[in-house]
């Protein structure tokens, strides 16, 4: 079917200005929040009932055309990708929050509905959304469920996974089911585990009930510096060790720290090689206590300073430097490429000075962000697009930096997901037989294969090519 | 402590009934051989057992992970883990003193003694898991051997990964239908520092509100239960945390909180002392009380309720006169679901999935066991 064809059948049952086909104007959709890839869908369809989604996909499945949703495209690893012969399926339009209910602490919302909305809304019950991705602003709660995002508060509480308690979901085949309740579980396999980070390819998420958690009653921010990358690394296990699950536990290392301090001036060490950010919440008393008993780990860990944020503007601040990490790293370069690997947290010392080894290997720099207390790296690759083979390099550096994470006993990606970008690392990670397990779950909900088809699983042939060439220096060889 | 790798021999047992179509009953210690259906009885099915394939494999508690293989004792893994100050968050039954069984009072045996494994794949939390979260919640990754009889591992053992489908937590609660269990790695915590519960003596509806309210405040609760009379709540963390809890919340100090909560964990509590069938409604958790004949106790801060009908509202087996239906129907207007957790009635253990779930489920099932090896018809009849 082509698009014009197409679009009049969709305008039975759309208005037409839920259908772009214009070429310019599809341009906003051509990609995500990971620029470095486009494609021009078919059409981009916003429709504004699940009835009218449903009636889409309906469609799509009649006449065989894949479909790629999308919540705000914030998404770093091309998941929200359009394919050219299909549907680029905006969720944009299904905003509402619906229902909050602070006696069971949930809200009940829209795909479209961003990450904060719902802390914001839910602050005058004293409750809020306990993930927090950087891009909280814009990201949208079907994104989220669809990343199995994180942020920097899930080593205490949790993924998207842990704080979702329902979806409805729009089936390939148009069917609208539930999956998961508001009771704490449901009868039958966990099919709502299985949706989060799915990536969009069992199901259309149409509606999310969250759980909401109350505001801890304080928090205090310690913010260390060391001078010695691997000492603040090591730092991270023995405060694990001191029986205490910070809130939050993010490092930076010199270079994210001058980016930061030179963007929001959030009174950084500007000598310092690595700070680590550690938040303690709780109770009043428990925060007085765990804010002690930190103090002296990471003194007696070797930190050169440690300070204690003096009230909450300077605990924000300290954080304000930490979230602008990469737009302030973006200021450092034309563009950066972000990548997403997972370690074991002793690993820390080891895999950063590795990246560096790389970084000096590749001649491209390096600036170190992460969810240190999950292990979960965000090595910053800053390159220019305009030089020519500088893009490469820079994809090159990134694969190896995810090869290596598999290596030292972690994963690819901690958070961003695979979607097009890490497609070839999946056949470093798993097996053929692991891959193709996944190919007959993905089958089992879309037989079809209709739903993003093409990423986060790759095709067998795609391995074999990729396992058999190597990218560059990307080999496995160590 | 045993340390097994047992694998090849439990994949080669996989590959034979493969082979000879042969239907595998799989089994950890048998202390949960009360829970689900009666597997389909044919003469062509054997009991696989993961009891010999034991150990913990790693162990570092800075990393907060513990990977061990499924026929390990619980009570061993929780003991290692508690030399550490650690544990299993979601503070899952052991089942293991007799406590299931009809006369309720027979001691423990080494031969039910819950292992890992079986406790993954009925998904079994205790009651912190409102407020920690839940077996599949401390899933890390998993082991398994598919119906192919392949080894396949997912997840792992680092705290967040999104590289491909979760696997591992579509396996908890699964009830071996899609795959035997080798190792499963879990997420552990801190034990906490400590515990309190205090007592109040009050009304059901004043029980439900409260439970709810106090969730909803930065109270460091950990478990909430009402037995008709009294009102428990636990609270555990910093002692100065703890002790400030207690004073908003009132009430007496239990003496001997961890034998109650136990009694709770492991259904010794008195109220559990029947032959009756027991039903676990698992409900929103604000549900006012639910109007049925019989006896509740409400766990999990509201959100499960465990009920004991009247024998002539609910009858044992072969009474026609049975009120199934509406117990399903109840329920699920208020927008939960029920279990038979225990005992023997006409009706199927699990609550009735509709016709595109159950289509899900038989694809999911097609798709990791095709030939239907696995604990066939544990779960539904279809699976």
């Amino acid at each position: 079917m082509n698009k014009s064809e197409l679009s009049s059948k969709l305008k039975q049952f759309l208005p037409a200005a839920a259908i772009i086909s214009e070429t310019e104007a599809l341009r906003p959709y051509e990609c995500d929040g990971l620029p470095a890839y486009r494609k021009m869908p078919l059409l981009a369809v916003l429709p504004q009932t699940v009835e009218q989604l449903q009636q889409v996909v309906k469609l799509c499945y009649r006449e065989n055309i894949p479909v790629v949703a999308r919540g705000a495209a914030t998404g770093l690893s091309g998941g929200a990708l359009p394919l050219e012969n299909g549907i680029l399926l905006g969720l944009s339009r299904f905003n509402k929050i619906l229902d909050i209910n602070p006696l069971t602490r949930t809200a009940r919302v829209q795909p479209g509905v961003r990450n904060l909305a719902i802390s914001e809304a839910a602050a005058r019950h004293g409750l809020y959304y306990a993930p927090d991705p950087s891009s909280q602003i814009a990201c949208t709660i079907g994104g989220n469920v669809a990343e199995n995002s994180g942020g920097v508060h899930c080593l205490k509480y949790g993924l998207t996974v842990h704080n979702v308690l329902e979806l409805k979901v729009v089936t390939p085949e148009g069917e609208l089911v539930t999956f998961g309740s508001a009771a704490l579980d449901s009868a039958g396999y966990d099919l709502l585990a299985l949706m989060n980070g799915s990536e969009g390819m069992l199901g259309i998420v149409v509606e999310v009930l969250v759980k909401l958690l109350p505001k801890p009653e304080r928090a205090q921010v310690l913010l260390a510096a060391f001078d010695d990358v691997e000492k603040a690394a090591d730092s991270v296990g023995e405060i694990i060790a001191e029986g205490i699950i910070p809130a939050g536990l993010e490092m930076m290392d010199a270079l994210a720290i001058q980016a930061a301090e030179d963007f929001v001036h959030a009174g950084y060490p500007r000598d310092a090689k690595a700070i680590l950010l550690c938040e303690v919440d709780g109770t009043n008393e428990e925060v007085s206590e765990h804010s002690k008993r930190v103090y002296d780990v990471l003194t007696a860990c070797g930190a050169s300073e440690v300070r204690t944020a003096r009230d909450e503007a300077e605990r924000l601040r300290f954080w304000q430097g930490r979230k602008s990490a990469f737009p302030a790293v973006g200021r450092l370069s034309p563009d950066y490429y972000c990548m997403d690997g997972t370690v074991p947290r002793k690993q820390l010392g080891t895999v950063l000075t590795r990246i560096s080894q790389l970084s000096e290997h590749y001649q491209l720099p390096v600036a170190n962000v992460f969810h240190a207390g999950d292990g979960n790296l965000h090595p910053l690759i800053l390159y220019d697009a305009n030089t020519p083979g500088e893009l490469q390099r820079a994809e090159d550096f990134g694969a190896e930096i995810l090869e290596l994470s598999v290596e030292v006993g972690g994963t690819i990606t901690g958070e961003h997901g695979v979607g097009h970008e890490k497609i070839h690392q999946m056949c470093v990670q798993f097996s053929e037989a692991e891959l193709e397990q996944f190919r007959r779950l993905k089958a089992a909900f879309d037989p079809h294969g209709l739903l993003n088809p093409g990423k986060a699983i790759p095709q067998p042939k795609r391995c074999s090519e990729y396992r058999t060439i190597g990218s560059g220096s990307a080999s496995c060889s160590h | 402590m045993i340390n097994n790798d047992n694998s090849k021999n439990l994949q080669q047992a996989v590959q034979e009934a493969r082979a000879q179509q042969q239907a595998l009953l799989i089994k950890g210690s048998g202390s949960k051989a009360f829970y689900g259906n009666t597997p389909a009885a044919t003469e062509n099915s054997r009991v696989l057992s993961t009891r010999e394939h034991q150990g913990i494999i790693n162990y570092e508690p800075k990393e907060l992970v513990i990977t061990a293989r499924s026929g390990t004792p619980l009570h061993e893994l929780q003991a290692v883990l508690a030399e550490q100050q650690q544990m299993l968050a979601f503070e899952p039954p052991l089942f293991s003193s007799g406590s299931l069984q009809a006369a309720g009072n027979q001691p423990a045996s080494d031969a039910q003694q819950a292992t890992l494994g079986g406790t993954i794949a009925c998904g079994f939390s205790g009651p912190r898991r409102p407020y920690t979260g839940s077996a599949r919640d401390f899933v890390l990754g998993s082991r398994i051997i598919n119906g192919e009889a392949e080894i396949l591992h997912f997840g792992g053992e680092v705290m967040k990964n999104v590289a491909g489908y979760d696997v591992s937590r579509l396996m908890v609660g699964a009830l071996g239908t899609l795959g035997v269990l080798l190792d499963i790695s879990l997420k552990v915590l801190p034990l906490p520092e400590s515990e309190q519960t205090q007592v109040l003596e009050c009304s059901i509806q004043d029980a439900i509100s409260w439970m709810n309210q106090w969730a909803g405040s930065p109270l460091p609760l950990s478990a909430a239960c009402y037995d008709g009379a009294l009102l428990y709540i636990r609270l555990s963390g910093a002692p100065s945390a703890v002790a400030s809890g207690a004073r908003r919340i009132g009430g007496d100090s239990l003496d001997d909180s961890q034998s109650f909560w136990q009694s709770i964990r492991e259904l010794q509590h008195g109220f559990f002392k029947n032959d009756k069938p027991l039903w676990r409604l698992a409900v929103p958790a604000d549900t006012p009380a639910i109007d049925l004949q019989g006896k509740q106790l409400i766990d999990w801060g509201g959100a499960q309720r465990w009920y004991i009908a009247d024998s002539e509202y609910i009858a044992d087996k072969g009474n026609t006169d049975n009120n199934h239906e509406s117990l399903y129907k109840t329920i699920t207007d208020i927008g939960g679901h029920v279990t038979l957790f225990k005992g023997d009635t006409d009706a199927g253990v699990f609550h009735p999935l509709s016709e595109p779930l159950l289509a899900i489920h038989r694809r999911l099932k097609q798709a990791f066991d095709p030939q239907g090896i696995f604990n066939p018809g544990r779960m539904y009849r279809e699976l």
